[in-house]
């Protein structure tokens, strides 16, 4: 199957300032999304990953390379504003400060807001926003003020705003960094529901090993290159690049990885607390230690 | 050197009106001087409160605030005095930088204070040294900063007033592993080389247990546990129940009980677990 989207050997710097020189964010980036995988992008701060988000959702262009969108090729000679205005159609984002992407002092108001914008009739935004906020589980907040809501709330609202605007991609650029435990596992749980029931593709941009542990595919960024991929199992039985890149891995794995060390046979991919003690368990009992 | 103590302090958001909200009800406790005290709690449990209590921004509605013995109000004409002794570092302090260079940013608060240039120039560097910005970074524009650098300089502005008392809330949020480690450690050394007492408020289990001395967890505006990070992760039952989470690496060692392999029930590091697991096993106590 066609890659949803697919970057070939892409590069970018961000233009020069007065007083600073152009700096490269991304040089020689591949990559390639499944439609309908999720897709976790970790790296350091300012090692790319929202630069990459932006060229994905062609806020941005590649200096060099090529982006294709949905088999489009958006980097081709000819490709103009109204081209990409459509693709950009297919593409949604979801940005890390709640507070910045509410636009409405009322739920329903503040999803309804993207649609409207499109042209959808009012009829049809209707129908949308009642089916987005019932995706998010905010269905009984509709009339309720944005302001007294919670922050994992918020980005939920903010979730609907870009499912009622029926995007394919929802691109999440750290949408769970400020919130608090009980909030990122709403987004958490809300994102998951989103890729595996509606069949919505997902790049979810994080610091916490634990979310990408739940993804599909991992793709590490450092110094503007994808520097890993593969499943969070491979990417997090890499332990020690990982520490290299400034980046971390799952405490199960940690804890595996230094059993291993110590001449144990344990799996390293591992990320659930019970599979890890039963995993630790069973080397043991191999060893006669138990 | 300072100890500060809160008193059965109360505090209501929002008297009389019909979204009336408790968010301190009876809180005591110590933050003993010289130690790192962790609050943790949900969202809403009353931490943000607390802290900004500490400082005098808010004023409890009943009980009082001790520092080294003397209560923070006895003359609310003084209260500025407080403020320099008790520093406070909001959430995202970032978005508070705004002067020309960073030097000038952190110098800010010392200059406030009436110290002189030579006093100031010298507090400048010193925090900038605790926070892990290098000299060349000072004569920048904040905002020319990444993200952890700009959380770093606000930090300094407020180490830069030497303050007795650093109290800090969520310092680590939306940082990257390395990021966080940095800050952290930075905090820790500058406690342990000052003596500061300081208290820090954060979501990430996994921070408290490895930067604190003492960690008081609150729920409902009340606190309802306090003790060393050994003695309040051993109650990881009681956490799950008040809706916290415990770090992963406890529910591991949970675990590894029901497989029979008893590690103890106060681990809370997965360098802790390790040594443990591999020694022998056998718990110290438990």
């Amino acid at each position: 199957m066609e890659p949803i989207i697919k970057a070939e050997h892409i590069s970018f710097s961000y233009p020069a300032d007065e007083d600073t020189k152009p700096r490269k964010a991304l040089s020689d980036v591949s990559l390639e999304i499944e439609k309908g995988s999720f897709t976790a992008i970790l790296g350091r701060n300012g090692s790319g990953k929202s630069t990459l988000a932006k060229l994905m959702c062609m806020i941005l262009f590649p200096d060099e390379g090529k982006l294709f969108i949905e088999g489009r090729d958006m980097t081709a000679e000819g490709i103009g504003e109204d081209d990409i205005y459509e693709a950009r159609k297919n593409v949604g984002m979801v940005f890390q400060n709640p507070d910045n992407q509410i636009v409405a002092t009322i739920v329903e108001e503040d999803v309804a807001f993207g649609p409207e914008n499109l042209g959808v009739p009012s009829a049809e935004i209707r129908r949308r926003v009642d089916e987005a906020l019932e995706t998010v589980g905010m269905k009984e907040y509709a009339r309720h003020a944005t302001q007294r809501l919670s922050g994992g709330q918020k980005q939920r609202i903010a979730i609907a705003g870009v499912l009622a605007m029926h995007r394919d991609i929802i691109i999440f650029d750290e949408s769970t960094a400020m919130l608090d435990p009980r909030g990122r596992k709403e987004v958490m749980d809300t994102i998951l529901r989103l890729n595996r029931q509606e069949g919505i593709t997902v790049i979810l941009i994080t610091h916490y090993m634990t979310e990408a542990a739940l993804a599909d595919k991992v793709v590490v960024m450092s110094d503007g290159t994808v520097a890993d991929t593969g499943t969070p199992g491979e990417v997090f039985s890499r332990v020690e690049e990982m520490r290299e890149r400034g980046l971390d891995v799952p405490q199960t794995t940690e804890l595996l990885w230094r059993v291993k060390n110590a001449g144990y046979d344990v799996r390293l991919d591992i990320f659930d607390p019970e599979e890890c003690a039963k995993e630790i368990a069973r080397a043991f009992k191999i060893d006669g230690r138990n | 050197m300072a100890e500060i103590e809160v008193k059965d302090i109360t505090y209501v958001y929002g008297k009389g009106a019909p979204y009336e909200i408790k968010a301190l009800d009876g809180v005591s406790l110590t933050f003993p001087h010289g130690q790192v005290t962790g609050l943790i709690g949900h969202t809403g449990s009353g931490k943000s409160t607390l802290v900004q209590m500490l400082n005098g921004l808010i004023k409890p509605d009943s009980g009082e605030i001790l520092l080294d013995g003397k209560s923070i109000w006895e003359d609310p004409k003084k209260i500025r005095d407080v403020r320099f002794k008790v520093g406070l570092v909001m959430q995202y302090p970032e978005y508070q930088l705004f002067d020309e260079t960073v030097a000038a940013d952190i110098a800010f608060g010392p200059k406030n204070m009436g110290m002189s240039p030579e006093e100031i120039k010298e507090a400048v560097e010193k925090a900038a040294h605790f926070a892990g910005l290098s000299s060349d970074l000072l004569e920048k524009s904040p905002f020319d900063l990444s993200g952890g650098q700009k959380r770093r300089a606000a930090l300094a502005g407020v180490m830069a007033m030497s303050p007795s008392v650093l109290v800090l809330d969520e310092p680590a949020a939306g940082l990257d592993p390395g990021g966080r480690k940095d800050i952290l450690d930075g905090i820790k050394k500058y406690q342990r080389e000052s003596g500061t007492t300081v208290v820090i408020v954060s979501h990430s289990m996994e921070d408290m247990a490895t930067y604190c001395d003492g960690i008081a967890v609150m729920a409902k505006g009340k606190v309802v546990m306090r003790g060393t990070p050994p003695q309040v992760f051993s109650r990881s039952e009681e956490l799950t129940k008040t809706g916290l989470d415990v770090p992963q690496i406890t529910k591991v060692a949970l675990s590894l009980r029901e497989c029979g392999i008893d590690i103890g029930k106060d681990i809370y590091t997965v360098k802790f677990a390790a040594e443990r697991l591999l020694s022998g096993g056998a718990p110290y106590e438990s």
